[in-house]
């Protein structure tokens, strides 16, 4: 179990002051241009051995991302932060945002420094209005303080560090469709290759990373890859924030280390699942994304980017959605469906059309409304929009399906049945 | 002022930035390269559509306004209204004087928004997604997760998060906003933001250096 003096994000819960003076006296900003002078393989090379994957949801190792920046290059190059937060059970980011923004804004100076960027755009979701008047607080003092801005805390450095809201689109999320949006157009995914590191925002070589990603770099170089790796699990090193929501007692954050339990994360920080741990149905472990997990998988899975791999699932951004036994858990999908065909951007066909399809069908099983053979056409459909799309939603859309039908089925065919046995005909399969 | 519902709108016959929104935008443009200030054009619609609510009570965009932003950042028209119907946070037309977003994703479900939904429904008598009240005062929209979904259900009134609703909790926030109260936004049930009920159980044996 992960102590309080190896958690980093200290004030989590905004108890204390955001902002400068509170941000200083919880070891934010102290010393960081004797980080910069170790120069930038030096830290590619601590983050490396930290063992530190993506934060966001893909879990890429996030000193490797970094290595893939140019040496040298006569365009300018450009970190761009991940803020745009919207994988439904997430709100992680948040947290960070708004009572730990220094520790973001300091990551931006460190991991632009180590990739040879000249500035770092953090991208906002829209909704998060609030938190983007902490975070431009937080930026503003930073400049003041001459911490960021010309000559950066004294380094020599020049690192610019603004702020850019998005509007209100989850597809903005997608590394590249982000870069689109920063650009002034609609956030569509880009074709890869080229991958950003070559030609990302204005065509300039950049990195784009999420938050937690970032705003936990500064600490790792702090105490060491050494200190990390000592926490979590072999190749799943260090903590994490999780955001437990749903049917347990006492939905919350925190910050605990890789490989926790999911059972134990669940008892012993949110108060345990509402009517007891057997009144359980099953667990969506990692965000909207990435396929559910019925009590039997959920006794004994730890939570981990490989365990929960292992079991057909993810970690993806450590959110975690409860549903007890009183829950509809194909209605519970159908509304997933619903989000995927709302959010898709509609430039590939098979996602554009395959996610408005699939919330037809979903809501068809909702009801009964349907024939047990067509479990195996949506299924197959399913099969049809993964991996034939230039980004991962068409994947997205597709998963939470396809874990309903690996675990769920029988609840599907019964309430198929009984839609059945209340005499109505169901629907021809051309209907959609 | 509002349309009411189904009701067609007018689109203004002119729109031009005023003082205040213009200050905004120069200070925003310099954030962005040269020649990249297509870039402003999210944050110009946001001060477009705060500069309708100031001159109008609504906060919506109408075309003008997108050819005014067009203008400003050397754009074509085309490029601001792809963007203006693409991204969800611009209203394309009028709304009511407070925007009642309710998250109704799978987080939100599990906790409760269907009575979110039904107590905005009874307390506005809005029947449809989409739709502003009679008397003007509140648009309902259907919203995608918030990203507050450890404080579920979310109702975001304008630009607040109002956290741990239920229906007692939406007729108390709704009859404050018709009083032109402005109830301080976050948990409804008075917890520590993202913390667990009855307060942290971790980070409590922390102790800083004075903050002073």
């Amino acid at each position: 179990m992960l102590q309080d003096k190896d958690r980093i994000f200290t004030n989590l819960y905004g108890l204390h002051d955001p902002f400068l003076k509170g941000a200083l006296a919880r070891g934010d900003w102290d010393n960081t241009v004797a980080i910069l002078a170790r120069g930038r393989d030096a830290i590619v090379q601590e983050m490396k051995d930290s063992g530190l994957r993506g934060r966001g949801g893909a879990g890429f190792p996030t000193g490797l991302k970094w290595s893939f920046m140019p040496k040298q290059s006569d365009r300018p190059c450009y970190l761009v932060v991940n803020a745009d937060e919207s994988e439904p059970g997430t709100c992680k980011d948040r947290d960070i945002l708004r009572h730990d923004p220094h520790k973001l804004v300091e990551g931006c100076l460190v991991a632009g420094f180590a990739m040879g960027a000249t500035a770092a755009y953090i991208y906002i979701r829209g909704e998060f209005y609030n938190e983007s008047l902490t975070l431009q607080h937080a930026i503003d003092e930073a400049y003041e303080a001459g911490l960021i801005g010309k000559n950066a805390c004294g380094s020599g450095y020049d690192m610019d560090v603004f702020l850019h809201r998005g509007a209100g689109a989850y597809i903005c999320g997608e590394e590249t469709a982000l870069i689109e949006s920063l650009e002034g157009k609609k956030g569509m995914p880009r074709m890869k290759p080229p991958f950003p590191a070559g030609v990302g925002l204005y065509g300039c070589p950049s990195t784009v990373n999420n938050v937690e990603s970032i705003a936990v770099s500064p600490t790792i170089l702090r105490r060491g890859a050494a200190w990390f790796t000592s926490l979590g699990r072999p190749n799943n090193t260090g903590q994490k924030l999780f955001c437990i929501s749903g049917h347990v007692n006492k939905p919350c954050n925190v910050e605990e280390e890789l490989g926790i339990p999911l059972r134990e994360l669940i008892e012993k920080y949110a108060g345990g699942v509402r009517g007891g741990w057997d009144n359980l149905l099953a667990i969506i472990p990692g965000g909207a994304s990435v396929p559910l997990l019925p009590k039997s998988i959920c006794d004994e899975v730890l939570m981990d980017f490989d365990s929960l791999r292992a079991v057909r699932s993810g970690l993806g951004t450590a959110a975690v959605m409860v549903m007890d036994k009183s829950t509809d858990v194909i209605k519970a999908i159908a509304r997933l469906s619903k989000f995927y065909m709302h959010e898709s951007c509609g430039q590939c066909t098979p996602c554009r059309e395959g996610t408005g399809w699939m919330w037809r069908v979903m809501t068809r099983m909702v009801e009964g409304r349907a024939a047990p053979e067509e479990i195996d056409t949506l299924e197959q459909v399913t099969k049809q929009v993964e991996g034939h799309t230039i980004c991962a939603l068409g994947d997205a859309a597709a998963w939470p399906i396809q874990g309903l039908i690996r675990h769920f089925r029988p609840v599907m065919e019964e309430r198929i049945a009984a839609y059945k046995s209340r005499g109505a005909k169901p629907l021809p399969m051309a209907a959609e | 002022m509002a349309a009411t519902n189904g009701s067609a709108f007018e689109q203004p016959a002119s729109f031009a930035f005023d003082e205040e929104s213009e200050a905004e935008i120069a200070k925003i443009v310099l954030r962005y390269p040269p020649g990249k200030q297509a870039s402003a054009v999210i944050p110009a619609l946001y001060i477009a559509q705060k500069q309708m609510k100031r001159q109008t009570g609504s906060a919506w965009v109408p075309v003008k306004a997108m050819d005014a932003v067009g203008a400003r950042l050397g754009m074509a028209p085309i490029r601001v209204y792809e963007v203006a119907t693409f991204y969800f946070m611009f209203n394309t037309k009028p709304i009511g004087t407070y925007h009642l977003q309710v998250c109704t994703t799978t987080p939100c479900w599990l906790r409760g928004s269907d009575e979110v939904t039904e107590a905005c429904r009874k307390e506005t008598g809005i029947k449809g997604w989409g739709e502003t009240s009679a008397d003007g005062m509140f648009t309902m929209t259907e919203v995608e997760c918030l990203g507050a979904c450890v404080n579920a259900p979310i109702l975001q009134v304008d630009d607040d998060f109002y956290e741990d609703m239920d229906a007692e909790k939406v007729t108390q926030l709704l009859a404050a906003l018709r009083r032109g109260e402005r109830p301080s936004p976050g948990s409804m049930t008075g917890r520590q933001t993202s913390a667990p009920e009855g307060g942290p159980t971790t980070l409590t044996t922390l102790h800083f250096a004075p903050e002073g």
